[in-house]
């Protein structure tokens, strides 16, 4: 009786409390976006800027810059430069990466905890590091440096990408199903395809786009081991040394637009429709 | 008893190529690195010895020493500032979105820039900031500047909000991943308790969110700490950071030997923060158990 | 019948610790044998060992007299029933029970018709094309086993198989699981630590206990003659006491907690000795108290009574020790009939109703 008198007798200033803080909830959250997205819409926005100089207000829309883009062969050339490093590399460190994930999860072997922190070291390892040392390695062997190094190089630096989610994926799978697959006459090889694979495979395609993307957008270890040829990152990073346009702009807006079609492709693929229910 | 031969043939064909791949092109880098950090510079190129002078000079040169201190002055206020927007966000996420809908779109928001050009997100804060950029144009057009300011670009603060731009997504998913892992009846059995919102989320959800907390600030720290992207970018003469120092003794100054001490003092000042949240990480462990 | 599965010493350690500790045993063709013990008595790590997922480190094992003990699982004609059905995810019901007939090689066609018919032997012939997560846990259990009979192995080992599911679904299973056996005519070696599962389903039970058989029987055998304290414990409830034996004018005599009880024929031999005995709670008789005293009787007061509809649980206290009692509840007096908690009863124990146990081998 006396509860409900007390909830009769301060509904108002209770409500406007929990109104009050539901507002300063809902600006806080959108000032984030808004310093996490203004800039985004302020590179793409600016790409249709008719002047050269990235002032406000505009001076106008064109889609002139796209179309300076078109004929831009360093740019074209730097891009399927890129295309071939990160496709390159991406194969490279899932050959190597799955079995590593699989051998750190399944076999014991000696100098496996040193393995372990090695193959890890790279994800917390600022990328210079790894570039740096390759490029050293590189020089002493005598290999050029050129997008095959890079490719190596970051093959190296991706692996622990896709080592630590096949391996996270593979520690939820029970160990019991490979056996099952033993027991039922597969052999390691029909076992390894038949349902190892499948039950991670959604972990490999997820590790593999982020290997991708992660390579088409690397600088650091790029950096070091590239000789002539540039890739994407390397030929804006000089570009923009020389000086902002919005050609600049207008390569960003075609990156955020592929950025996003990746996003929605892999939100869409690793939507996980097998999950057994526990 | 030792496994059949078929079976160690079999694993040896699984761990081979992994094994040679990080013996080939982590291991031995890693150890040439520590070879060469023992060198001398005999310009223009650089002799074998055995001595500590790149060390030596790293530790007495107070520009080095300056330089090293910068760095870790913006990683830290780099995690600070990311911490201090992740966590409200993550929170706003966890506890107050109701609907499974909305929270995932509001996780992508943050995450998905990941996908988007490191690069690229750096950059357009130099447009934004820039003596000629966006924001004094526009301030200038509002009336509030009647003049280009130069205070927001070429310093250190223009280098921390940029940083903090590009790393917070790395603050956000553990932050988040620890939040949602908190059983709600924990929190509900302290209100049930009679424990006020302000004091369970003092004494409940904050102790119990450290591990991520933990771990969020590790990755902004050691990226920030790496970086030598964004001092060239916005940073300006004050603001180059090591990785800067490193890559110029592999560039321009020449000197692989003082630029491999310098990568090695990096590796260990990494290696250090990593085990040290390590174990405060594993501290956090089994509390939901 | 013929021994289609021996072991030879077998043994399985781990670093300094031993799992399973020196086990011979041999199966007949068409047994039900179940291997019984609590967590880490070693007989999960025996029962993987027959299957072949765990390396002996000592002993042989013998699969229908050849030596199979280097045999990988994939090549022996034994197959599991994993505790968590290890079924794959990623395929459907029917093609889970087809994998083992697929990777032999059999045509497709016939993979179908077979996993069709194994599934209709384990009642789930409608769900062929369901995937394993849209099963519920007794269908998912039926699955596993429909997928390790249609191989035909000359052994079928089962881990724990009904441990994940509940109470009244596990009975049921039980009931299934014999039928199947005597359906499929294979033979059966389960692991459990249910007492009740074992007792009902096996032709024969092993109870093991720290890597070791401690007894093996059938059922029946293993309740009424206990070999060890061990076992009275572990299989049905057994009050236990300690006494020495003594024998005056040619008649034994032990003593429960100070009260004299003729001792059972079985203990003459130990005439000056301490023993262990026991006796089952549904063995003792509740007499009147207000009778003469008379020989075969331990006084206590009543502590407890647990209502079991047809029978009643007492619980008596004889001081140092509680011991529990069932007595059937007539259909006249019901539960009034009863003494009330706190009243001093009397419990008729007949000498051959007493059982002479052996202590435990520690270690």
């Amino acid at each position: 009786m006396t509860q409900i008198a007390q909830e009769r007798a301060t509904p108002l200033p209770r409500k406007a409390a929990v109104q009050a803080e539901r507002l300063s909830w809902m600006l806080g959250i959108t000032a984030i976006l808004g310093f996490l997205y203004l800039p985004i819409a302020v590179l793409v926005t600016f790409s249709f800027n008719t002047s050269r100089s990235l002032t406000w207000p505009m001076s106008g829309l064109t889609l002139d810059w796209y179309k300076k883009l078109a004929s831009n062969d360093q740019l074209i050339d730097a891009f399927f430069n890129s295309v071939y490093v990160a496709t390159s590399a991406t194969s490279l460190t899932l050959i190597i990466g799955v079995p590593a994930a699989i051998a750190l999860d399944r076999i014991d072997f000696p100098g496996k905890g040193l393995f372990r922190k090695l193959i890890l070291l790279p994800i917390a390892l600022p990328g210079i590091i790894t570039g740096i040392s390759m490029l050293i390695l590189f020089r002493a062997i005598g290999f050029n440096l050129s997008l095959e190094a890079v490719i190596v190089g970051h093959a190296t630096a991706l692996l622990a990408v896709v080592v630590t989610q096949v391996y996270a994926r593979l520690q939820r799978l029970p160990p019991s199903l490979a056996e099952a697959s033993a027991d039922l006459g597969a052999s390691g090889l029909q076992t390894f395809f038949w349902v190892t694979l499948p039950n991670i495979r959604t972990a490999v395609i997820g590790s593999g786009m982020l290997a991708f993307t992660l390579s088409f957008d690397e600088i650091p270890v790029t950096f070091f081991l590239t000789g002539r040829d540039n890739t994407l990152p390397m030929y804006i990073w000089s570009t923009m040394r020389r000086g902002l346009t919005p050609e600049i702009n207008a390569i960003g807006s075609l990156i955020v637009l592929m950025s996003a079609i990746l996003i929605f492709l892999s939100v869409m693929l690793l939507r996980d429709k097998t999950k057994p229910k526990k | 008893m030792s496994a059949p031969l078929s079976v160690r043939l079999k694993r040896a064909a699984v761990l081979s190529p992994p094994l040679l791949w990080t013996f080939v092109f982590m291991f031995i880098p890693y150890a040439i690195l520590f070879v060469y950090s023992f060198w001398v510079q005999k310009y223009p190129t650089f002799q074998p010895a055995f001595q500590f002078g790149n060390y030596l000079q790293i530790a007495t040169d107070p520009q080095y020493l300056r330089v090293l201190l910068r760095t870790l002055k913006i990683a830290l206020f780099v995690s600070l500032g990311s911490a201090l927007i992740a966590y409200p966000y993550a929170y706003f996420l966890v506890f107050k979105v109701r609907r499974p809908g909305f929270r995932l779109a509001l996780y992508m928001a943050v995450v998905a820039p990941l996908w988007v050009s490191y690069l690229l997100r750096a950059y357009t804060w130099k447009i934004i900031l820039g003596t000629t950029g966006i924001l004094n144009s526009f301030l200038m057009s509002i009336g509030v500047l009647s003049e280009p300011s130069s205070v927001f670009l070429y310093n250190q603060t223009a280098m921390i909000i940029t940083l903090i731009y590009v790393f917070i997504p790395f603050m956000v998913m553990p932050i988040y991943a620890v939040l949602e892992k908190i059983p709600k009846s924990l929190i509900e059995a302290s209100s049930d308790l009679g424990v006020g919102r302000f004091r369970t989320f003092l004494m409940v959800t904050l102790p119990l969110s450290i591990p991520g907390i933990v771990a969020g600030f590790t990755m902004t720290f050691t990226l920030t700490f790496g970086d030598f992207i964004a001092p060239i970018l916005v940073g300006g003469p004050d603001g180059l950071m090591i990785a800067n120092v490193i890559a110029s003794q592999f560039g321009a100054a020449l000197n692989w030997p003082l630029g491999s001490a310098l990568a090695l003092v990096m590796l260990m000042i990494v290696l250090t923060i990593i085990t040290i949240s390590d174990r405060f990480e594993r501290l956090g462990q089994g509390k939901f158990a | 019948m013929t021994t289609i599965i021996e072991t030879k010493n077998l043994t399985k350690k781990y670093g300094d610790v031993t799992g399973v500790d020196d086990i011979s045993l041999s199966v007949e063709e068409g047994e039900f044998v179940t291997l019984l013990g609590p967590s880490g008595c070693g007989k999960s790590t025996l029962l993987r060992m027959l299957g072949g997922f765990e390396e002996p480190t000592q002993g042989r094992i013998m699969l229908a007299g050849c030596d199979v003990t280097d045999v990988p699982p994939s090549k022996r004609a034994v197959n599991m029933v994993f505790q968590d059905y290890a079924l794959f995810p990623h395929l459907s019901a029917g093609k889970n029970v087809g994998y083992g007939l697929r990777v032999s090689g059999m045509a497709k066609r016939e993979v179908i018709a077979k996993s069709r018919e194994a599934l209709a032997l384990v009642g789930l012939e409608d769900r062929f094309d369901a995937a394993p997560h849209m099963l519920s846990g007794g269908q998912r259990q039926r699955v596993a086993l429909a997928r390790a009979i249609v191989r035909r192995p000359r052994v079928l080992l089962l881990d724990e198989p009904l441990s994940a599911l509940d109470a009244n679904l596990r009975e049921q299973m039980q009931i299934e699981l014999k039928h199947l056996h005597t359906k499929v005519g294979l033979t059966f070696i389960l692991v459990t630590h249910d007492q009740t599962e074992a007792l009902t389903m096996s032709d024969r039970v092993i109870v093991m206990r720290n890597g070791k058989i401690v007894q093996s029987g059938s059922p029946q055998d293993l309740y009424e003659n206990p070999r060890t304290g061990y076992v009275a414990g572990f299989i049905g409830n057994t009050n236990l006491f300690r006494s020495r034996v003594e024998t005056e004018a040619g008649k034994s005599v032990i003593t429960c907690f100070g009260q004299p009880l003729a001792a059972p024929e079985k203990s003459a031999s130990l005439s000056g000795h301490d023993a262990l005995f026991g006796f089952r709670p549904e063995k003792a008789a509740l007499v009147s108290n207000t009778e003469q005293p008379r020989q075969n009787t331990l006084r206590g007061t009543l502590a407890d009574v647990l209502y079991h509809g047809k029978s009643a649980r007492l619980v008596v206290d004889l001081g140092p020790e509680r011991f529990v009692v069932d007595v059937p509840i007539s259909d006249v007096s019901g539960v009034s009939g009863l003494p009330q908690v706190g009243d001093p009863v009397a419990l008729n124990i007949e000498p051959h109703n007493i059982m002479v146990l052996e202590d435990e081998v520690t270690g």
